[in-house]
């Protein structure tokens, strides 16, 4: 099971600001785990649309599409910051 | 050693600089950054912008913060040094960020101050959208600008 964040206009897209969800295997990829949830369409999909706007973070450090996903982390997707 | 605060709640500059500087013989110059709310976006017949709510990642925010300051710390002799970034709602005109860097020298507190509001713009998860006056709300794009100006600081 991980836990996944949603922010900005991520959550929007989503209508989810939390939710768990089991993984298919032991470990996947964040790129892999974008793909699973942009599959479920409708919001999901509308989320994940430009890919190049979502940025990712795994256990509250910046993660890369390659960074690995493992059972009880906490992964979030958000747009690229703009805080300042 | 920097002193770290992300908070709804207004912060008065002055007061963190007295509070920076006391009982300091020490420091010669300190660099202040104030960034804060506009409320037309610099573009002819962009709408006004009535509030801006800053949203964070919570459980990230101060930990990403902590880097950056210990970046600062790294590359310059910083005697001093306060992040202050609220979230929230804002009016135009309120402040947004405090970032002050101490040093013996003013170079060093002036680059200091710049290098954090670069790379806090860019590497800390705070998020602006902007409550229009029209009714809607929009969320601020990444500007490439913050990104050129986060990446000069870049070590080769």
């Amino acid at each position: 099971m991980i836990t996944i964040l949603w922010f900005a206009w991520l959550r929007e897209r989503t209508g989810s600001a939390e939710e768990t969800l089991m993984l298919p295997e032991a470990e996947i990829t964040v790129a892999a785990l974008i793909e699973l949830l942009a599959a479920r369409g409708g919001g999901y999909a509308a989320a994940f649309q430009n890919r190049r706007t979502v940025r990712c973070a795994v256990n509250q450090e910046f993660a890369e599409p390659e960074a690995l996903v493992r059972a009880g982390d906490e992964v979030a997707f958000f747009p690229p910051v703009t805080g300042g | 050693m920097a002193r770290i605060l992300v908070s709804e709640a207004d912060f008065d500059a002055g007061a963190e600089i007295t509070a920076l500087t006391a009982g300091r013989t020490d420091i010669g110059g300190i660099g202040c950054f104030i960034g804060t709310v506009r409320d037309a976006v610099p573009q002819a017949g962009a709408p006004i912008v009535a509030a801006l709510t800053l949203e964070h990642y919570p459980a990230m925010t101060e930990r990403a913060i902590s880097r950056i300051t210990a970046e600062a710390e790294r590359r310059w002799s910083l005697l001093g040094c306060t992040v202050i970034h609220r979230v929230g709602r804002m009016l135009p005109g309120e402040n947004i960020v405090l970032v002050l860097a101490a040093s013996a020298h003013r170079q060093a507190a002036l680059d200091a101050t710049s290098f954090l509001i670069d790379w806090l713009k860019t590497k800390a998860p705070f998020w602006k959208r902007e409550d229009l006056a029209d009714g809607g709300s929009v969320w601020v794009e990444a500007r490439e600008e913050d990104d050129a100006a986060a990446a000069r600081w870049q070590t080769k």
